[in-house]
């Protein structure tokens, strides 16, 4: 990667153009007062200068087809060829979401719909939400359309453990609930002791992630389901954490009601740099007939994100669907075992797709010279050529370091990264200056994010 | 079975040799810390793995079932020409492929485009500030209602004109009902949002901000002198839902004088694709700047002084505000948000005004057309609109719909109110637009 | 270790208060600006508000993380300190002298159930 320090409004030159249309015969005509005054300052550039640009731009960016992403919670694996190509042809891509004679399409929804409700148990899914946390939102909009269906109007909170992904009790918020924290033990499960007392008919329900943000599957969610279900709650899945039990565990068997998916996480669908994604969100039966009471978004979701997990479903079919979740949890264990060596393991048992370190065993931290971070380490990962793990996530640790590989990693990648944290265990505790100011071999080191919220600024201008 | 798809590369060596490090036997050991009857033991209701081959054929199928129509429909969702460019660079797999840009010494591709994009849409709108971009322009519109709320004081009600696009109104009452919002809709007079029955709405003292569209539902260029004031006066925020592409030649948000500028990004290059993935956009005035959702990239140094791009104003967001934050969004449409900064950058203000007038040559054509057959009434006459307009029919709309669709177009969309609804995108030939004006005239 | 001023009053989220006659000056405790690091914004009242203690007037966002400001005292706002919010990095720099908000103290009584010094020190380590 090499720093490039262009903007395109830097490659601006008046009277220059980079579009192809044909000549109109007449020009808009507005009242004066309707009119804009002046045209809006976009860049004047060629064709030639915008693909250079962005070439340019392009190559000082990490991406899964560059290298390995050890990104806890967010799996991030390999985004198959296939799916691009399926998306991008014109006879899905130049329909109009209005359009009724669509037969095809509407094959694809009824095709996901019945793959995903195989796939995690549940009865049918909407597929309106574009992100996980819109699949929360639409989610907990279902959950209180349930009990408002059955007339039971004062179940306002929502219970959410301390080990939560920030985004539940934000959806909670904006979903007009009160949010209830329940803590989690020293093992980083659900304490059930401190979840009896929360429950009452003043509660909608519990959102949970199984396994949570620590990994760990939630061994005691019978129990858990059976409390909530007893107090007249639901259940929510939130499928951030899916992957490992794809193909072997399924959320509507554990006792969920309602659940979403992230397809840009578990279905394979590329990330895009933060989007768009896909968050269908699944119900069991009983909540099957309020999904379309819901509208979340204008249409009807992101089509081009489903039809590329539909294509992955159908690549993996029935045969691979089983080994997914499993490889993934492989992965992630040999890791942790390759690691706990360098990096504090604060909870040692068996995890699933995700573990948690709590940094280093030895920072190299001495006499005035302070220790390496979990950021430091990060950093220093990024000289290596690997994307950094997720880092101070989950809170319930001073140093977490939360590593994700997918089952789509291979022995040799993984052993690599084995190698190289080994060796920045080993450089800071020889040398943690090394890590201190690293990134040392990427397009720009660390950044003054304190002057950019300070002043912000927020937009070029001439 | 290991080792036979291309998607996992684990040899049965590589297993073993892995679950001997771990110190387990099997793979089903490394879940023993699950119930052993959550653990699904039936058959996947899922069909059998495909080839890519298959696959393919599989999709040509489900294609050969959805017949290409010419469009010739808009309600939210635009026909516009996709430059080839776009697709070549946005398929590039560094944008792709890639993560959220936090880590931003190995992501300043990502953070210069989405800082670039912000910047066009400050623009375009006359706003000074623009979040990352948003779902689409129906939930961006609902996440203004929220920003309304939070930037006012004491205010629990916001007015929805009624002349905004359908799906918009549903969305927004969507969101509104749940977080405890009262949403109330503005009466339209003559095509267009009143302002008489703005200013009395305006007299409860809880209204927190006031929604309008740029361009309506009718695809009529609204007035709205004396909005701003009217809306301010009583202590709300004025939201323009804005058609981006229109704002090349229609007077902007910021020329209305409004707080807060929303809308959806779809009409500048991006395909229609049965509804998305499109791109949502939200631009404010400063004084707003920490009431804004979703993420912001801003600009600094690095450590050697060289310019660069991070995310920032973070701690609006919910990963540190948790339910306290701005909102619920946790990403932004990245890619669909480059999809409109490569487009904007190849138009240039005279290529979007350009494809204006060929819209507008090109509406104005059919409304005319479409009028000589005597099969429709006029509406709203006088109204000044760009490339969407509505008629009232006087022949059977079922009819006409499907005359059209046995022709290959998708034309007249029935709206609530009745009329038929047609849209010219500067991608429709003078000889399709003849066309679709002959099977009228031929019913 | 933090520094703690004799003679002001805390509460146990870290702001203090100085009593001058009926007015309350509010700022956070050098603890506190320590703990969330280099403050980049100050979310400060309106002159005017009535604002009850123990209720959220402001808050202070640094990089990583935000930090609600809670009341220590009941009253109306008298007087934002104009200087903070243009420059937030002055309660790093010093945050007994650059205080936040003054308030004219609806309850004066309130201040008693306030710690001092001695007891401030043994929650903010």
């Amino acid at each position: 990667m090499k720093y490039y320090d262009k903007l395109i409004f830097e490659l601006s030159k008046e009277g220059r153009t980079g579009y192809s249309l044909r000549e109109p015969q007449a020009r808009v005509c507005l009242p004066e007062k309707l009119a804009r005054k002046e045209a809006p300052e976009l860049p004047q550039v060629s064709e030639v200068d915008v693909v250079r640009h962005y070439t340019n731009l392009s190559q000082m960016n990490f991406g899964v087809d560059t290298g390995f992403y050890p990104l806890g919670s967010c799996t991030m694996k390999y985004n198959p060829k296939i799916n691009e190509e399926i998306a991008a042809m014109p006879a899905f891509a130049g329909v109009h979401p209005l359009q009724e004679d669509v037969q095809g399409v509407k094959e694809v929804y009824e095709g996901l719909d019945k793959a995903l409700a195989a796939i995690t148990g549940m009865a049918h899914f909407t597929f309106l939400p574009c992100a996980g946390a819109h699949g929360e939102l639409t989610g907990l909009m279902l959950m209180r359309a349930y009990h408002e269906s059955r007339g039971d109007h004062a179940r306002k909170k929502v219970i959410v453990p301390d080990s939560a992904h920030g985004t539940n009790p934000a959806s909670a918020a904006v979903c007009g609930l009160e949010v209830v924290v329940v803590k989690s033990k020293a093992d980083g499960l659900v304490d059930v002791e401190d979840l009896k007392p929360l429950l009452g008919d003043d509660i909608a329900g519990i959102m949970m992630t199984n396994p949570n943000t620590l990994g760990l599957f939630e061994r005691d969610i019978k129990e858990i389901a059976k409390l909530v279900h007893g107090c007249g709650g639901l259940l929510y899945y939130d499928g951030a954490n899916m992957n490992p039990l794809l193909g072997v565990v399924r959320p509507g068997d554990m006792g969920f009601d309602i659940m979403h998916l992230n397809l840009h996480k578990t279905f394979s669908t590329p990330h895009g740099g933060g989007g768009p994604g896909s968050g269908p969100v699944g119900v069991c039966n009983k909540l099957v007939s309020l999904l379309d009471s819901v509208h979340t978004s204008g249409f009807h979701g992101n089509f081009g994100v489903m039809l590329r997990a539909y294509t992955y479903i159908l690549m993996l079919g029935k045969q691979n669907l089983r080994l997914a979740g499993k490889l993934a949890t492989l992965n992630a264990n040999y890791i942790k075992e390759s690691l706990k060596d360098a990096y504090k393991l604060p909870i040692a048992s068996v995890c699933k797709h995700e573990f948690v370190f709590d940094g280093l065993i030895d920072d190299g931290a001495k006499e005035g010279v302070q220790g390496a971070t979990t950021l430091d380490v990060a950093k220093r990962l990024l000289d290596y050529g690997f994307h950094a793990p997720t880092i101070y996530f989950p809170m319930l640790f001073h140093q977490s370091l939360m590593i994700e590989p997918t089952e789509t990693e291979s022995k040799e990648t993984l052993d690599g990264f084995i190698e190289v944290m080994h060796k920045i265990a080993a450089e800071a505790a020889q040398d943690p200056d090394i890590l201190h100011q690293a990134p040392h071999n990427t397009p720009i080191g660390r950044p003054d994010e304190t002057l950019a919220a300070r002043q912000p600024v927020l937009k070029w201008e001439a | 079975m290991a080792g036979k798809f291309a998607y996992f590369p684990h040899t049965e060596e590589d297993i073993r040799t892995m679950l001997q490090r771990i110190g387990v036997s099997s793979l089903d050991e490394l879940y023993s810390d699950v119930p052993s009857d959550f653990i699904f033991k039936g058959e996947y209701d899922l069909p059998d793995a495909m080839s890519e081959q298959e696959v393919r054929a599989f999709f040509e199928g489900l294609a050969a079932k959805t017949p290409r129509k010419t469009v010739f429909v808009g309600a939210g969702a635009y026909d516009h020409y996709t430059p080839a460019v776009i697709p070549q660079i946005t398929s590039r797999s560094e944008f792709l492929t890639a993560y959220t840009p936090y880590q931003c010494e190995i992501s300043q591709g990502t953070l210069r485009y989405i800082f670039e994009y912000q910047s066009m849409i400050c623009k375009l709108t006359g706003m000074d500030v623009s979040n990352a971009s948003m779902y689409d322009g129906p939930s961006a519109a609902a996440e203004a209602v929220r920003f309304c709320l939070a930037s006012t004081r004491k205010k629990s009600k916001v007015l929805l004109s009624s002349t905004l696009l359908p799906n918009v109104i549903r969305t927004v009452q969507c969101y509104a009902k749940w977080a405890g919002t009262v949403i109330e809709l503005i009466p339209s007079k003559d095509g267009q949002t009143s302002l008489e029955a703005l200013q009395a709405a305006l007299a409860d003292a809880s209204v927190g901000g006031v929604i309008v569209p740029g361009v309506n539902r009718y695809g009529i260029v609204e007035d709205h002198e004396g909005f701003a004031e009217a809306a301010h006066k009583a202590g709300a925020l004025l939201v323009e839902y804005c058609d981006p592409s229109t704002l090349a030649v229609v007077k902007s948000p910021a020329e209305w004088g409004a707080d807060l500028a929303v809308g959806d990004g779809q009409p500048l290059g991006i395909p229609l694709c049965y509804g998305g993935p499109y791109v949502g956009f939200m631009a404010c005035k400063s004084e707003y700047m920490r009431k804004l959702p979703g993420r912001i990239v801003g600009q600094t140094t690095d450590a050697q002084g060289r310019r660069c791009f991070v995310l920032t104003l973070q701690a609006r967001e919910q990963h540190i505000r948790r339910e306290k934050a701005t909102s619920n969004i946790c990403s932004n449409q990245s890619l669909m948000a480059l999809w409109v900064t490569v487009y904007l950058s190849l138009m240039g203000p005279q290529g979007l005004r350009q494809v204006n007038d060929l819209c507008y040559e090109g509406s104005h054509r059919l409304r005319e057309g479409l009028l000589a057959t005597g099969k429709f009434e006029p509406l709203f006459e006088g109204k000044p609109f760009i490339k969407e307009f509505v008629l009232k029919p006087l022949c059977d709309v079922k009819a006409l719909q499907q005359a059209l669709s046995d022709a290959g177009f998708f034309a007249a969309l029935e709206t609530e109110e009745g009329y038929v609804s047609f849209c010219v995108t500067e991608k429709r030939t003078r000889g399709e637009i003849d066309a679709l004006i002959e099977v009228v005239k031929g019913l | 270790m933090s520094k703690i001023i004799e003679g002001l009053l805390y509460s146990e989220s870290h702001e203090w208060v100085k009593i001058d006659g009926n007015v309350a000056i509010i700022g956070v405790s050098d603890f506190a600006q320590s703990e969330l690091g280099d403050i980049t914004y100050v979310d400060m009242p309106s002159d005017g508000d009535e604002i009850e203690k123990g209720s959220e007037f402001g808050a202070l966002e640094s990089v990583k993380t935000a930090a609600d400001l809670y009341s220590p005292v009941s009253g109306t706002v008298v007087a934002t300190n104009r200087a903070v919010e243009d420059d937030p990095s002055l309660i790093n720099a010093d945050p007994y002298t650059n205080w936040i908000i003054k308030i004219e103290m609806s309850d004066k009584g309130e201040c008693n159930s306030l710690l001092d010094a001695a007891a401030y020190a043994k929650i903010a380590e």
